[in-house]
C-alpha cells in the first residue's frame, strides 16, 4: 500500500490485532473452528498449509493481481451516487462497483484466489455450492478458464429463481447438481457440497463460497474478498484525504461485508453495519435474519449465529434473494456483532423490492437482489447522519439475474 | 440390565467373539417400530445398538439416513421421545445403547444437560459425528464423568500422529470409517482397509469396530476376517424398515441380523 497512516503507532497495533484473528484453533472469539467428519481434518489442514505457503509466495500473489486486473476487471471504481444523495439529502452516498467486475459480482475475487490455489495444491477437480448463483457462475468461470473440472450444488428452488446463471454455468462446463433436500435452497447444497468433498476429498477443492464454513474458509474467503476493503481505504484517502464514516453491505454468510470491512476492522471511527433479510418479517418464521433472531449454534462445520429450534434443529430460511436464503452467518460475523464492532439490522424482501426499483430509476443500476437489501436501509440511515459523512455501499452484484423474480412479484405495476 | 461397552467387550473377548453393531434411526418410520426393533436386535444376536437422533443437516450421512433422518424429524420426533425411549428399554435390553447425534442438538441444550440426561436414561455411549479431536475435549471429560463413553472416529484419511492423538481421547472403542466417504451401502468393502485396521489396533488397546458402508454378511465376515473387533451396520438396517411392508418388517429386520451374526462368528 502507497498510503502512510496518520496514526503510525495505531497501525501497527492495528497490524498485529488483524493477525490474531482467527487463533490457531480458528475461532473468532467463541465462534468459528472445525466441526466436521473426522475425513476433512487432514484436507482442512492440508488447505490451510497449502494457503499460508501459496499467499505468500510474491509469485502467486502477482499472479492473483494480474488475473483480477486483467480477468476481473479490478480495481472497481468507488462512484459517487449523486441522486441517490440528492433523494436522501443528507450524507455522500459512495458505491463500490464490484457489481461492475467479470460475472457481475464479488463473488470472483474468492473463486479466483481458491483456483489458483487448487491448481497449486494439484487438485484437479472444483466442487460448489452456490444460491444466486453468482458464486456458482465466478467458479465455473475460473474453472473454464483453467481448465478445471466443476460441478455446482444448487438447490432445486434457486434452479428456477435464477435459471439465467444455471445456463451461464453450463456454458461455461460446469456440471449444476440439483439438490431437492430440505427447503431445496443455499443451506441445502452447501450441506451436499461438503458431503461431496467428504468421499472425494483426494483429489477435489472445495471452493467455498462465504465466510462460513470450517476455518480455514472463513479467513480464505476473507483475506481474498478484502481486496474490496483495501481499495476503498486507498479510494477514500485519495478522493477525501479521510477515510469513510459508514460501510453499508448485505449479509447472507457475510463475504461482501467481510471484504469490505475487515481493512477497517480497527479504525473506531469508521461504523460498519451489516443488513440480513428480514424476509416476510423477523416476526414471522420466515426470513433469515440469523444474527437478529438466530442463537449460537454449529452448521456446516463453524459455530455461529444459527436459526434453529428449540430442539437444535435448523430451521429453514426465507428470503426473495437466493443469496441470503441461508439459516447461518460468517463466524466473524457473530464475533463482530458480540463485539458490538459491528451493526446488523434486517430489510424485508417488500422494502429490498422498493430499493431494487428506486436504484435503477435513480442511478441508471440495477442491483441485485442481495445488494437491495443494503440500499434498502439507507432510508433509516440517512436522516441520523450529517451532509458531510460519507457511506460507502458495497455494490456487491448486477441485478440482471433477478429480474424474472422481480418481473413476477410486480405484475402489471411495472408497466 | 445392560453392561458398560467396556463389559460388553470384555464378555465378549473371554467367548472369542466379534462385536455387531447395528444401527438405526430413532422415529422412523415410527416410535413404535423404533421399539419393536431394538428388542428383536437384542434378541437376534445385537451385541450392542448404535441410535441415530434425527438431525435436520446430517453432514456425514449419505441419503438412506438422511431421509430416514427426515422421516423422523416429520412424524415430530424429538430428543425426549429419544430419551424416554432408551430409559424404557434399557431395562429390557442385553445390548448396551450408543446414541449418535450431531453437534448442534447438543449443544443447544448445553453439553453437561444432554449428558445428564442420556447418562439418567441409561444411554452408556456416544458418537458426535461432526466434533473432531480439536472440539472434543469438553465432551469427553463431562461425559466420562458420567459414565459415558464418547466414541472416536478414524477415517481413512487420518494420519498416523493425529490417530495417536485421537486413540488417547477414546473411550469405550475406536470408530474406523471404512471408506472415505458418508455412510451408505456399498457393493464391496475396500482392500485398503485390512491395513487400516491393523495400522489402527497396533496403537491402542481398545477394540476396532468398523462402520460406513457395510451391509451384507458377506462384508462384515471380511471385515471380521481382516481383525476388525466388530462391525456397524447402518445404512442396511434403516433400509429394511423404510422398504419392508409393515407386516415383515420385524421379521426381515430379525433375519439379517441373525445372518449378520452367522457370518461374523463363523470366522475363527
Amino acid at each position: 500500500m502507497t498510503y502512510t497512516p496518520l496514526h503510525a503507532q495505531d497501525a501497527t497495533q492495528t497490524n498485529t490485532a488483524l493477525g490474531t484473528r482467527p487463533d490457531a484453533l480458528g475461532r473468532y472469539g467463541i465462534y468459528g473452528g472445525k466441526y466436521v467428519p473426522e475425513t476433512l481434518m487432514s484436507a482442512l489442514e492440508e488447505l490451510e498449509k497449502a494457503y499460508y505457503l501459496h499467499t505468500q509466495d510474491p509469485q502467486f500473489q502477482q499472479e492473483l493481481q494480474g488475473y483480477l486486473r486483467d480477468f476481473v476487471g479490478r480495481e472497481t471504481p468507488l462512484y459517487f451516487a449523486e441522486r441517490l444523495t440528492a433523494h436522501y439529502g443528507g450524507p455522500q452516498i459512495y458505491l463500490k462497483r464490484e457489481d461492475l467486475n467479470h460475472t457481475g459480482a464479488h463473488k470472483i475475487n474468492n473463486a479466483l484466489g481458491q483456483a489458483l490455489l487448487a491448481i497449486r495444491m494439484g487438485k484437479k477437480r472444483i466442487i460448489a455450492e452456490t444460491g444466486a448463483g453468482q458464486h456458482g457462475v465466478a467458479t465455473a468461470t475460473v474453472c473454464a478458464r483453467f481448465g478445471l473440472e466443476c460441478i455446482i450444488y444448487m438447490g432445486v428452488e434457486d434452479i428456477e429463481r435464477q435459471h439465467l446463471n444455471v445456463v451461464r454455468m453450463k456454458l461455461m462446463g460446469a456440471k449444476v447438481h440439483p439438490v431437492s433436500a430440505g427447503s431445496g435452497t443455499l443451506k441445502d447444497a452447501t450441506s451436499e457440497a461438503i458431503r461431496d468433498w467428504v468421499t472425494n476429498v483426494n483429489d477435489t477443492h472445495y471452493i467455498l463460497g462465504s465466510v462460513a464454513g470450517p476455518h480455514p474458509y472463513p479467513m480464505i474467503v476473507r483475506d481474498f474478498q478484502a481486496v474490496i476493503g483495501r481499495e476503498t481505504r486507498r479510494q477514500c484517502l485519495e478522493r477525501f484525504g479521510r477515510l469513510p464514516d459508514v460501510l453499508l453491505a448485505c449479509i447472507g454468510g457475510g463475504s461482501n461485508a467481510m471484504g469490505l470491512f475487515h481493512e477497517f476492522i480497527d479504525e473506531p471511527t469508521v461504523r460498519m453495519i451489516g443488513i440480513e433479510a428480514a424476509g416476510e418479517g423477523v416476526l414471522t418464521p420466515r426470513h433469515a435474519a440469523t444474527l437478529t433472531k438466530g442463537r449460537v449454534g454449529v452448521l456446516h462445520g463453524a459455530m455461529s449465529y444459527l436459526l434453529q429450534d428449540d430442539q437444535g434443529q435448523v430451521q429453514e430460511a426465507h428470503s426473495i434473494s437466493a443469496g441470503l436464503d441461508y439459516p447461518g452467518v460468517g463466524p466473524e460475523h457473530s464475533y463482530l456483532k458480540d463485539m458490538a464492532r459491528a451493526e446488523y439490522y434486517s430489510i424485508s424482501d417488500q422494502e429490498a423490492l422498493d430499493a431494487f426499483q428506486q436504484v435503477s430509476r435513480l442511478e441508471g443500476i440495477i442491483p441485485a437482489l442481495e445488494t437491495a437489501h443494503a440500499f434498502a436501509y439507507l432510508g433509516t440511515l440517512c436522516p441520523t447522519l450529517k451532509s458531510d459523512q460519507i457511506i460507502v455501499i458495497n455494490c456487491s452484484g448486477r441485478g440482471d439475474k433477478d429480474v424474472d423474480t422481480v418481473a413476477a412479484r410486480l405484475g402489471g405495476l411495472l408497466g | 440390565m445392560a453392561v458398560s461397552i467396556g463389559e460388553c467387550f470384555a464378555q465378549l473377548k473371554a467367548h472369542q467373539q466379534k462385536a455387531l453393531i447395528p444401527f438405526l434411526t430413532v422415529g422412523d418410520p415410527d416410535l413404535a417400530t423404533t421399539e419393536a426393533a431394538l428388542l428383536a436386535l437384542d434378541q437376534a444376536g445385537a451385541d450392542l445398538i448404535e441410535l441415530g437422533i434425527p438431525y435436520s443437516d446430517p453432514l456425514a450421512d449419505g441419503p438412506v439416513i438422511q431421509a430416514a433422518s427426515t422421516r423422523a424429524l416429520k412424524q415430530g420426533t424429538t430428543l425426549a421421545d429419544v430419551l424416554s425411549l432408551v430409559e424404557r428399554l434399557t431395562p429390557k435390553l442385553k445390548a448396551p445403547l450408543i446414541l449418535f447425534s450431531y453437534y448442534n442438538p447438543i449443544l443447544s441444550l448445553g453439553v453437561e444437560r444432554f449428558l445428564d440426561k442420556i447418562a439418567q436414561a441409561g444411554a452408556k455411549g456416544l458418537v458426535v459425528p461432526d466434533l473432531p479431536l480439536e472440539e472434543s475435549d469438553l465432551l469427553v471429560h463431562a461425559a466420562q464423568a458420567r459414565g459415558i463413553d464418547v466414541i472416536q472416529l478414524v477415517a481413512p484419511t487420518s494420519p498416523t500422529e493425529r490417530i495417536e492423538k485421537i486413540v488417547k481421547q477414546a473411550r469405550g472403542f475406536v470408530y474406523l470409517v471404512s471408506v472415505i466417504g458418508v455412510t451408505g451401502v456399498r457393493r464391496e468393502v475396500s482392500i485398503a482397509l485390512q491395513p487400516l485396521i491393523n495400522r489402527l489396533q497396533a496403537l491402542t488397546d481398545l477394540p476396532v469396530c468398523v462402520g460406513f458402508g457395510i451391509s451384507s454378511p458377506e462384508q462384515a465376515q471380511q471385515v471380521v476376517d481382516w481383525g476388525a473387533d466388530g462391525v456397524i451396520v447402518g445404512s442396511a438396517f434403516v433400509r429394511k424398515l423404510a422398504e419392508a411392508t409393515p407386516d415383515e418388517r420385524m421379521a426381515e429386520t430379525t433375519q439379517f441380523c441373525t445372518a449378520l451374526r452367522k457370518a461374523i462368528n463363523s470366522v475363527d
